[in-house]
């Protein structure tokens, strides 16, 4: 594998995370519990859709093959997503999204943070810009879980419901392999296992407040970061999201 | 504009009060919540907030619709930041209808059990992605000519929400229109369905503005209280003509065979909407109003046990923060 090779592995995953949850949270708009979730979702899933535009716009310039952001999210088929599963998997009820949307957070505002100290101006400027709207999304994420884990009787149980069904997602995020290794060997990326620590001190301390039980099995769900087994849902995904450019192929919108 | 068919209340007030509060209004003076008011002004304001309030929020259905289908990145960032901005003007507007003595709990309950209304205009679907472009050229476009003059309203806090709505507004419709030009000037598949929007939308938007109401006491009485400032006809003539002459550049065709200028009145001659169409939407048999209401229903339902989550919540932390005081 080329330098130039992990580096695009290492953009698609970047940028096809906040993609993928980018378009799970956009699900909610409208349907949320209040008015102030239904603005504050529609905000994360901006932010997200708009840090998609740079990670992906810089994948596609170092791919070189003339290719867009917006080719690379509408014209892909699943094999070549490159997302946790975690950021795929159906959004549940409000308490799973929010879960959810905290497990990543959490993951997402240490890796900006290391990420700002990459040997790519690029990559690091991406971060930067990021890592101020990821920690609003964390903040809030982390509030949420807090209130509702520490809540009524009904909402701590959908809360270790929540947290028991996407734990096993959490591991992958760790996962390293070679596009890691060649990431790190440049200075551009951490190495994903690196980060496990800071995380669980992280988790561990907003989870106890919440009241909640980290499950004791590491056993991780894997595939998605690859690319070697997706779950069933993001093919269903695609169809809606890459659906008008699939059928009218061409088009400028 | 959102507000249709407000009925204006009867006031049975103090006749030398109510000259002293007609004289503030006419000298142009702002009314505050605090101020002395008469019921029936207070009582409009709250039906005609609340119905704009409503229209807001049920206003994210028909383009949340098509949120999970945006044909690029920039569409999809567009949309969402536009229906954020909604979500935030319903916000405002019922802050505003709550200094009025009216709790956001008890409006949305009216929403929900049919008591109160939202613009007709939100029980259409929308069925392909240039009805995206048309709601913003068009509803929002016709919303506008309502809102502008509203930002000079008597009342307050609903002038003042009018101020911050009406600026992002003029950003929705300019998108609107951006994204249905690049439709009208792409494939031909992509000008069937720009013109099919426009065939779809046009009449039901001449309907946002409400039927004819130059006989129609309601309407003087609001206009003299200055939360309206126009009529009906008056601002529908004006979204006409405005309209229109973007429509031609867009080499769109209005669905009207009757539609030509009039050099003798200056603006141009349409013909109405089916009235009856509008009564029957009115009355909850439009395409969408079932669905519109269910999925408004469904979302305050499932969303009970977080809004009680949080609440026992806050009430835990305040109670161990007495504790340790």
């Amino acid at each position: 594998m080329t330098r130039d090779d992990a580096f695009f592995q290492f953009l698609l995953r970047m940028g096809d995370n906040t993609l993928i949850l980018g378009h799970r949270v956009s699900e909610w708009c409208g349907h949320a519990p209040v008015l102030e979730e239904d603005i504050a979702l529609a905000n994360t899933a901006l932010d997200l859709i708009g840090q998609t535009q740079m990670w992906l716009g810089l994948a596609a310039e170092v791919q070189g093959d003339g290719k867009s952001a917006d080719d690379l999210a509408f014209l892909r088929d699943a094999w070549d997503f490159r997302n946790v599963l975690l950021c795929e998997v159906p959004n549940g009820d409000f308490g799973r999204t929010l879960m959810r949307q905290f497990l990543f957070d959490a993951w997402h505002s240490i890796q900006l943070g290391r990420l700002m100290k990459s040997s790519d101006e690029r990559v690091a400027a991406i971060a930067e810009k990021a890592s101020k709207e990821v920690a609003y999304h964390l903040e809030r994420s982390a509030d949420t879980v807090v209130g509702l884990g520490d809540g009524t009787e009904e909402s701590h149980r959908r809360m270790q419901e929540a947290l028991d069904y996407l734990w096993p997602y959490v591991g992958e995020m760790f996962q390293s392999d070679d596009v890691d290794a060649e990431m790190v060997k440049a200075g551009i990326a951490p190495d994903p296992a690196s980060l496990r620590e800071e995380y669980d001190v992280l988790v561990s301390r907003i989870l106890g407040d919440a009241t909640l039980t980290i499950p004791e099995s590491r056993f991780a769900h894997k595939g998605g970061r690859t690319g070697a087994m997706h779950t069933e849902h993001l093919g269903h995904l695609l169809t809606q999201m890459q659906w008008l450019q699939r059928a009218y192929p061409g088009a400028k919108w | 504009m959102y507000a249709q068919m407000i009925k204006s209340e009867a006031t049975q007030d103090d006749p030398e009060k109510l000259a002293a509060f007609q004289a503030r209004i006419d000298a142009g003076e702002k009314i505050e919540p605090k101020d002395w008011m008469p019921e029936g002004y207070r009582k409009t304001l709250i039906r005609q907030i609340g119905q704009h309030a409503h229209s807001e929020i049920v206003g994210q259905l028909p383009e949340g619709n098509w949120i999970t289908r945006a044909p690029t990145l920039e569409r999809k960032a567009i949309l969402l930041a536009k229906v954020q901005d909604e979500a935030g003007h319903g916000l405002y507007l019922y802050c505003a209808a709550e200094t009025l003595g009216v709790s956001r709990d008890e409006i949305t309950e009216m929403l929900l059990d049919g008591r109160m209304k939202y613009s007709s205009i939100f029980n259409y679907p929308t069925l392909n992605w240039a009805d995206i472009g048309a709601v913003g050229w068009l509803v929002d476009g016709a919303a506008i000519m309502n809102q502008v003059p509203l930002q000079r309203t008597s009342f307050g806090p609903y002038s003042r929400a009018m101020i911050r709505i009406c600026k992002e507004e003029s950003f929705h419709q300019r998108q609107g229109y951006d994204a249905i030009r690049q439709m009208a000037e792409g494939t031909p598949e992509q000008k069937k369905m720009a013109q099919d929007a426009l065939n779809r939308l046009w009449y039901p938007s001449l309907m946002m503005f409400g039927p004819s109401d130059k006989d129609s006491v309601h309407s003087a009485q609001s206009m003299a209280w200055k939360i309206k400032m126009n009529t009906n006809d008056e601002l529908r003539q004006k979204f006409v003509d405005q309209t229109v002459p973007q429509a031609e550049y867009l080499g769109l065709t209005i669905p009207d065979p009757d539609l030509k200028w009039n050099d003798e009145r200056g603006h141009y001659d349409y013909t109405d909407p089916d009235w009856s169409e509008f009564f029957d939407v009115i009355k909850g048999n439009g395409p969408c109003n079932v669905d519109r209401l269910a999925a408004r229903n469904k979302a305050w339902d499932d969303g009970a046990w977080v809004r009680d989550g949080l609440l026992a919540h806050a009430k835990k932390k305040a109670a161990r923060q007495h504790a340790a005081e």
